[in-house]
């Protein structure tokens, strides 16, 4: 087992600066999921732990070691890649293993490797079969084996399961937290999708633009996102966003839109707000809750049923708000309701900086 | 079927006649290209096997009367290549020692080029692909006097290892573009992987690029084969009296210019010098649409 450290970390693709002086800390033993939009740096800076990708400034270290200009192979690391990566023309067991017998293991010993691994992602069965007879999730289980077999310190997954169907997607996101309950490992885990980030990590780092946004616990990073682009990015149907002015005076708090003034009596960020500030509320579509004597009102623009909830699109003129509903209420387009938001639960954002006050 | 989740109200469709005019005509081209193409050789048979006496008849697309194989015995022992008169199988034999090694060598460092410019791009690995790629373009012709040179400085002008050298020189810019491309299809996550479980230059070339690379070999060594097999000139200049390919020799049995011309003779020869690169083609046809192929396939 073994921890990272990023230092000052800069890296270019001739004369493009992807990643400039980022630093980042990865715990002995945890999952940290490296989460962005494509093209964010996230995939580089996890081939740069790998040593896949020359550095141009900054230090790497893993499990305490500089290993800024070491081979991949000796940096303690496994790797699964999106694109599974299987060697096509050499069996499943010989794919596991050829790590091991380039190393010049005991041959008892790889075997009681591959074994080991097999039984853990259940590929017994397949073991004298080639990749082209597996099926995808299949292929991604013995990519998986194949970076088990190192016993490696730190785990490197680039978005693993995005070549996956979506059912398959949810079953292997399931084994890979198990995995990680039962080996410990420290894991870096490379994807674009906020479901795989949320449910898998111990932390989330928010990237954008070679930038980190923002590291924290899923949770935190869902309920309290330190600037615009984290609170779009995680949460599906996304944030909720009303532009407005925030009115201060010595007993009360409220903010005013076109349509629509609540009071911040209770909201967190109430000793933190100036009279005047021209700034964003976030709100999360499950703390928008219809009430018939709500305090704010709209016209329902559109239902989309999940199953064991509702998505409610509220219109309320020029703006749509979107609304979980858990009740199963009967809602119908057009119709006009009333609803209460949760003051506690909301976040104020600088309009300027986009940054949480 | 599928059918039977098509709207119940019938589609005004109906199917596809077997022989249209446009069907017809294609058939008819393609036929008469055919036949184009194997009039010669029809004429080269049917000639080799007649004796002197008949092919003087002047019936050229008449069926030999009595087919006999003594031209073709001629021509592979006892037809004379200028002075000597062993036939042209003492050519063909030179021809297979020059082709073997200029098929191996070429294979074998146009793959490494290939596996390194595609992979581990070394720095200037793009100037040095722009060079190579431009050597394809220059002339045989213009190089052949400097080559001279150089071959007879070193002393390597008119011997096997001379000739061999040369064919691998002029066919590293097409070996090396062939294995490069065949390689750029092969995801770099592959590679990747491969770097990580610690495979180093060698080991990924041999253990893992190699036994993917079966396709482009066959057609890697389709190509040389033939082309080494066909080379006139190179062979001309540079392989010397003792190592003269076999092309050379058939041009000397046809171009005698003392006594009968041995029409017979010539076509046999001519046949027996053709015969390998035709055996390549039959052989291997399969191989070489799937090599061409393998580039568009995901795999």
């Amino acid at each position: 087992m073994a921890g990272v450290q990023v230092r000052d970390l800069t890296i270019r693709f001739g004369s493009n600066e992807v990643l400039s002086g980022l630093n980042l800390d990865v715990h002995e033993g945890e999952f940290l999921v490296l989460l962005g939009p494509s093209g964010c740096g996230k995939s580089t800076l996890l081939h740069s732990m790998a040593g896949l990708i020359d550095v141009a400034g900054g230090q790497i270290d893993i499990g305490g070691q500089d290993m800024t200009w070491a081979e991949p192979s000796e940096r303690g690391i496994g790797m699964v890649f999106q694109s599974y990566a299987l060697y096509p023309t050499m069996t499943v067991e010989r794919n596991m293993s050829f790590g091991l017998r380039v190393a010049g293991m005991p041959r008892a010993e790889i075997a009681q490797r591959v074994q080991r691994a097999a039984q853990m992602l259940q590929l017994g069965a397949l073991l004298n079969r080639k990749p082209s007879q597996l099926s995808g999730g299949q292929r991604q289980r013995v990519a998986i084996g194949r970076a088990l077999v190192r016993d490696a310190g730190v785990f490197l997954f680039d978005e693993p399961l995005s070549n996956l169907d979506a059912q398959l997607r949810s079953e292997l996101r399931r084994e890979l937290k198990l995995l990680h309950q039962n080996l410990g490992s420290t894991m870096v885990y490379v994807t674009h999708d906020q479901v795989e980030a949320m449910t898998l990590a111990t932390r989330i780092v928010v990237m954008k633009g070679g930038q980190i946004q923002q590291i924290g616990a899923p949770g935190d990073v869902y309920d309290r996102p330190a600037n615009l682009f984290v609170a779009g990015f995680l949460g599906s149907p996304g944030m909720n966003f009303i532009e407005g002015k925030v009115q201060v005076s010595q007993d009360m708090a409220r903010f005013s839109a076109e349509g629509m003034l609540l009071d911040l009596a209770d909201c967190p960020a109430r000793s933190a707000l100036k009279d005047g500030a021209r700034v964003v509320l976030g709100l999360r579509p499950e703390h928008i809750h219809i009430a018939e004597h709500g305090e704010c009102a709209g016209t329902v623009q559109l239902v989309e049923p999940m199953g064991n909830h509702q998505v409610v699109w509220i219109d309320q003129g020029h703006r749509h708000l979107a609304a979980m509903v858990h009740e199963k209420t009967p809602l119908q387009a057009g119709q006009t309701l009333r609803f209460d938001v949760d003051r506690q639960s909301l976040s104020l954002f600088e309009q300027d900086s986009g940054l949480r006050i | 079927m599928r059918a039977v989740y098509l709207p119940a109200a019938p589609v005004a469709r109906h199917r596809p006649r077997r022989m249209s005019a446009g069907r017809v005509g294609v058939y008819a081209f393609l036929l008469t290209a055919a036949l184009f193409f194997l009039l010669p050789l029809y004429i080269m048979l049917t000639t080799s096997l007649k004796s002197m006496d008949e092919i003087r008849l002047g019936h050229l697309f008449a069926l030999p009367l009595a087919p006999s194989i003594d031209a073709w015995r001629a021509a592979w022992s006892t037809v004379c290549t200028g002075v000597s008169c062993e036939g042209v199988r003492v050519g063909f034999w030179n021809s297979v020692a020059i082709v073997v090694p200029s098929t191996l060598f070429p294979i074998a460092i146009g793959a490494l080029n290939g596996y390194a410019l595609s992979f581990w791009r070394p720095r200037g690995a793009n100037v040095l692909f722009a060079v190579l790629m431009m050597g394809a373009f220059i002339p045989v012709q213009v190089m052949i006097y400097p080559l001279v040179k150089i071959l007879a400085a070193v002393g390597l002008f008119s011997s096997l290892p001379g000739i061999v050298l040369v064919h691998t020189v002029f066919s590293m810019p097409v070996m090396t573009l062939l294995f490069r491309n065949y390689y750029l299809g092969i995801p770099q996550e592959l590679f990747k992987a491969a770097r990580v479980d610690g495979g180093g230059f060698w080991r990924i070339f041999v253990q893992l690029m190699l036994p993917m690379s079966t396709p482009i070999l066959i057609v890697a060594a389709i190509m040389q084969i033939t082309g080494v097999w066909n080379d006139y000139i190179l062979g001309l200049v540079f392989a010397g009296n003792e190592h003269l390919p076999m092309t050379v020799q058939l041009n000397n049995v046809i171009n005698t210019t003392t006594g009968e011309r041995l029409y017979n003779v010539n076509m046999a020869a001519t046949m027996l010098t053709s015969a390998v690169p035709l055996l390549v083609y039959f052989v291997s046809g399969r191989w070489f649409v799937r090599g061409i192929a393998a580039g568009a396939v995901k795999g």
